[in-house]
């Protein structure tokens, strides 16, 4: 399987994409934004394809588009959070533009077969070149880090933002730096698993984390394990049948992960409230 | 590009070009369906939106694409596709939400993991079925040119059963999405209302998405919904308010984009978000 270039390529750039997304993703359960990463994840598919439309190199309008849209959305709300009803509204709007893009797209001949609009919106992990996978390692690794050193304020702000603040920790502040780190993540990640699909890549594996793992830091690491493992995991599927396209194999991984996580805590759950009983 | 040809055929003579829509029988079926769907979409958006269910709905609405798509796959008529993902959604849905304080960052894990699964499986079966790539946008973004007879008349009894349903269920409904603690106390059945409601969104979003994809029937439930309750707080006036801004953005939008090379969906979800924005900008000058 490592005998082929794109598939060592595939596999580097999925290792650190698959951590970054866990590593966001955990955060971003925690705070209860699924949803906007969701808005951030379709908004990806729009600056791609107006990218695309206006001749630019894609990836220039996947990071300015959910960066963009991440600033916008942390300056709508006072604490860097915007209700779901107007993100619902905006993204909507959003994805009507991306409609239009892809229409100017399809008929400027570049992409007249429509290829290039179905890689935004579903991936094209396998065709990464030497460039991309080193770009998305640097993204990745940049994104983790900045993650990592505003985590402890972060974790605090999430959990209490009225005490955060009132011990001088800039919760707004922290709260629209994360939503661009978010963006920035799935823009990367929208090149491996696609606008659609980032989505599962980011919750799952954070949800089945938070279910199994009460320690932040335990829970935060095997969030990135997880999210890891599922990309592998797809990856080897995919190789071994290939009809099966690697991003399906991905995010059903991912999906089948957090369905045994909550499997395994409600049965915890369970077991406890039995002892407590017969105690 | 935008070009000066966006818009080929336009006289400027606005009642030539309306009468001028109703020339073909794929536009007629098209404003019949569009009527249908907005119908409905303006009170179940407007529901969704009080029972602050937007990322359900959204989930809901994806979840229509993996549906048509695997009904093609296996042969089937898309319509059962359409509406068998949608009942599948729902209840998974529904599993999801135990409707107690504190899982809300749970249940929206959940509900997205769902979500991206759901797309997931479209692909497959989209990769499976080699009928791909037009497709594939047919299904997400919507197309209005292939609609039938049937299909429209289809939908507008889909609509018309819809409507029937929510009126018998409205005064409870509200109730318990308004104050659910005091709903239960007072014997309203919220757990079974809770999973109609999800039921009867899937049948609107299966209904809608058939018109603007599965990515853009959003525009049409939560967008005027929302501008309907930036206007007013009361019931009956915001359900009416948001089923008019619903029905005025489809015709309209159908109507530009059968003059126009680009799509009937980018003009519904920006004459959607115009109207929005408007009731934003006026609450604020009302408010200062």
């Amino acid at each position: 399987m490592f005998a082929h270039e794109f598939m060592r390529n595939a596999f580097v750039a999925g290792t650190f994409t698959g951590a970054a997304c866990g590593l966001v993703g955990w955060f971003l359960v925690l705070r209860a934004q699924v949803f906007a990463g969701d808005a951030l994840s379709h908004v990806a598919f729009t600056g791609a394809l107006a990218a695309a439309a206006f001749g630019i190199d894609v990836r220039i309008g996947l990071f300015v588009a959910t960066i963009v849209v991440a600033l916008g959305m942390g300056g709508l709300g006072e604490r860097a959070k915007a209700d779901d009803v107007t993100i619902g509204t905006v993204f909507a709007w959003i994805l009507g533009l991306g409609a239009l893009f892809m229409a100017i797209f399809s008929r400027s001949g570049a992409g007249a077969d429509g290829a290039a609009a179905i890689h935004v919106l579903f991936g094209s992990i396998l065709g990464l070149s030497a460039t991309d996978t080193w770009i998305a390692v640097g993204v990745s690794l940049a994104a983790m880090g900045a993650l990592l050193a505003i985590g402890r304020p972060l974790i605090f702000a999430s959990l209490d933002p009225a005490v955060a603040a009132a011990q001088g920790v800039r919760v707004g502040l922290l709260g629209l730096t994360f939503l661009v780190i978010l963006g920035a993540t799935a823009a990367e990640a929208t090149q491996a698993v696609g606008a659609l699909l980032l989505l599962g890549l980011v919750a799952a594996p954070a949800a089945a984390a938070h279910r199994l793992a009460r320690n932040p830091y335990r829970s935060l690491a095997l969030a990135a394990a997880l999210a890891v493992a599922g990309v592998w995991g797809g990856l080897a599927f995919a190789y071994a049948v290939p009809r099966v396209p690697p991003s399906t194999a991905i995010i059903v991984l991912a999906s089948l992960v957090y369905l045994a996580a909550a499997g395994m805590d409600a049965g915890f759950r369970g077991e406890r409230i039995r002892r407590a009983r017969e105690a | 590009m935008l070009t000066s040809a966006a818009f080929e055929g336009l006289s400027w003579n606005l009642w030539a070009d309306i009468v001028g829509l109703f020339d073909f029988p794929f536009m007629v079926h098209a404003l019949v369906a569009g009527t249908a769907v907005a119908l409905v979409a303006g009170p179940v958006g407007w529901l969704m939106v009080l029972r602050r269910q937007t990322f359900a709905g959204h989930t809901l609405s994806v979840i229509s694409f993996p549906g048509a798509a695997g009904a093609a796959l296996i042969g089937l008529p898309l319509g059962i596709g359409y509406f068998g993902a949608f009942a599948a959604g729902a209840l998974a849905l529904s599993g999801v939400s135990r409707g107690d304080s504190g899982t809300e960052s749970r249940e929206s894990a959940a509900t997205g993991t769902i979500q991206a699964l759901a797309l997931a499986l479209g692909l497959l079966f989209v990769s499976l079925y080699h009928g791909l790539l037009n497709g594939v946008s047919g299904l997400l973004f919507g197309t209005f040119l292939g609609i039938t007879s049937t299909q429209a008349a289809v939908l507008a009894l889909i609509a018309f059963a819809a409507l029937a349903l929510l009126t018998v269920a409205w005064r409870p409904l509200v109730f318990a999405s308004i104050d659910t603690e005091v709903a239960r106390a007072r014997g309203v059945p919220v757990r079974a209302l809770s999973l109609g409601f999800l039921l009867l969104l899937g049948l609107t979003v299966a209904a809608t998405s058939q018109i603007t994809g599965a990515l853009l029937v959003f525009a049409l439930l939560v967008t005027p919904a929302a501008a309907a309750q930036q206007l007013t707080a009361r019931p009956m006036l915001g359900v009416a308010l948001a089923t008019g801004i619903a029905l005025a953005v489809t015709w309209i939008g159908l109507g530009l984009a059968y003059y126009s090379i680009y799509p009937a969906g980018f003009f519904i979800t920006s004459l959607a978000f115009l109207v929005y924005v408007s009731t934003r900008v006026r609450s604020v000058v009302v408010r200062a």
